[in-house]
């Protein structure tokens, strides 16, 4: 099955039939844009302004990377603090559960109040993405086994190597597993971000195109970005997958694909 | 063949009186008495829960005993068997790291001790030599069998050129064909390297057909309660496995793990 052709057929024939089904539905209803647009409108309007959305694409981007490689830091360098002195994560713990299960959405009003727009966009991203890093290398690094550990011990290491050699690639593939999630995240923080700044009149990434268009009633364009924003992450997932792959390929279950 | 390793008696560690309580008020051992002898294969044989493996991490040092004292033999000998890297300490499983290769593997315990990957590659390379996996020094643990993980496993031992071996139930998990296969081995390296092992297993034919003495625990609370001596010079291999005295042997071994085992 893993090298018949079927496996990429059938996912693509399943999209080509439910695009088809959208054009007809257009079609036959005779629905006019505003209401629903046809997928050929659409993708001429994503060609039409493709200036405006493709510039609104990297700022969101941009926002999703820098909020991804600043949860990496935080989170990695937080696991570790947690790693070391279990009197830590008891007392931090609680603090990143708190900033993991308030709705985003709900603390983006006040972030924009004492916050640039950019700084605050940036902060909703980032507050997403860095839960699961933080939880995934904190599993990891306790996750070393205990006779290595000996070993380690009986060898002479000293708290470097031990951390160098035994814990952080023991934490490698589930923290590569939290940064996969931290990169779909980070990227609905952005836009959920943007929509809050948004609607109070300011910003320009792809979600503040959909807040505009909604406005003006361009559903072509609304439906244009919407694309580009499932795109975007699309994008970043096969990015993180194919990082996880390069790292892991040689020596980890989850990519070895059955081979044993 | 070559020459057996010498056991001249001279006493390599002693521990006497020694009791060990965990925080969970499990007690793994108490009284325990026993001697390890220099150049000399030992088994310690007993039931599990005896505190058989407890006994060997309180050797190599990774458990502190609640009671009574751990003494190293005055001389050079026991001496330099204390020496950083002197003790390699095999595993019942592999416990290889998964990324890295046979020969990253191998090198661990000089890499932990500031030897690069050039300098060391001689020693990696006679250690793989010695366990036959001279061929798979790239390969990685996933592509391995079971008994060729624990090959490495004995070779990342070997590496440091230790005085002491201490295998805690390293062969429990293989099956029966590759267990003797390494039983074979395991008695060609103590040959050629002249070492002290120290064996922890549960099984009676095993501990026969490798030991040079051995030393049957009882459970609850662990200590030693037997010591069979087999003649070191007798030769270990398929005669011998099949031979009348290996028989006799293992009948009286069996005898005194049952007697062992009634005591508790």
């Amino acid at each position: 099955m893993s090298t018949s052709p079927l496996r990429w057929l059938l996912p693509l024939g399943v999209m080509a039939a439910l695009v088809l089904a959208w054009a007809l539905a257009v079609k036959l209803n005779n629905l006019p844009p505003y209401v629903l647009p046809a997928p050929d409108t659409v993708l001429e309007t994503l060609i039409k302004d493709r200036a405006v959305l493709f510039a609104s694409m990297l700022v969101t981007l941009r926002t999703t990377l820098i909020a991804l490689a600043l949860a990496v830091a935080g989170g990695v360098a937080l696991a570790l603090l947690f790693a070391s002195a279990r009197i830590v994560e008891f007392s931090l713990f609680p603090i990143a559960v708190i900033l993991q299960v308030t709705p985003v959405i709900a603390v983006a009003p006040l972030m924009l109040i004492y916050l640039s727009t950019d700084t605050a966009v940036l902060v909703c991203a980032w507050i997403v993405a860095f839960f699961p890093v933080l939880s995934n290398t904190t599993l990891g690094l306790n996750s070393v086994d205990p006779n290595l550990r000996d070993l380690f011990r009986l060898s002479g290491a000293t708290r470097w190597q031990t951390l160098a050699q035994l814990k952080l690639p023991t934490a490698l593939p589930y923290f590569l597993g939290g940064l996969r999630i931290a990169g779909g995240l980070a990227l609905i923080g952005a836009v959920v971000g943007e929509i809050a700044a948004g609607s109070a009149g300011q910003g320009s990434g792809l979600a503040f195109r959909i807040v505009e268009s909604a406005y003006r009633l361009n559903i072509p364009r609304l439906f244009a970005a919407l694309i580009l924003i499932s795109l975007t992450g699309i994008l970043i997932y096969a990015a993180l997958s194919l990082l996880s792959w390069l790292v892991l390929r040689r020596w980890h279950e989850s990519e070895l694909g059955g081979r044993t | 063949m070559a020459p057996r390793a010498v056991s001249d008696g001279a006493p390599l560690l002693r521990l006497s009186g020694v009791g060990k309580r965990f925080s969970n008020a499990v007690t793994a051992l108490e009284g325990l008495d026993m001697e390890v002898r220099q150049g000399e294969f030992v088994s310690l044989l007993g039931p599990s829960g005896c505190g058989k493996s407890t006994a060997l991490r309180l050797i190599a040092g990774l458990t502190e005993p609640s009671g009574g004292r751990l003494d190293w033999g005055a001389d050079e000998m026991a001496r330099r068997a204390r020496e950083p890297h002197a003790i390699g300490f095999v595993f019942q499983e592999p416990t290889l790291m998964p990324w890295a290769s046979v020969f990253g593997n191998v090198h661990l315990p000089l890499k932990l001790d500031g030897i690069g990957r050039r300098e060391a590659e001689p020693a990696i390379l006679e250690a793989l030599e010695l366990v036959g996996l001279a061929g798979f020094r790239d390969a990685y643990p996933r592509e391995l069998s079971g008994g060729m993980k624990m090959r490495v496993s004995i070779a990342r031992a070997l590496v440091t050129k230790p005085r002491l071996l201490l295998m805690d139930e390293p062969f429990a998990a293989l099956d029966e064909i590759t267990r003797f296969k390494l039983n074979n081995d395991l008695l060609e390296v103590w040959r050629r390297l002249r070492c002290t092992i120290v064996f922890v297993t549960h099984s009676v034919f095993e501990s026969v057909y490798l030991s040079s003495r051995i030393l049957v625990f009882r459970a609850r609370p662990g200590r030693v309660s037997a010591e069979l001596v087999i003649d070191p010079d007798q030769p270990r291999d398929e005669t011998f496995r099949t031979s009348p005295e290996y028989a006799g042997l293992c009948r009286e071994t069996s005898l005194a793990l049952a007697r062992a085992m009634d005591a508790t």
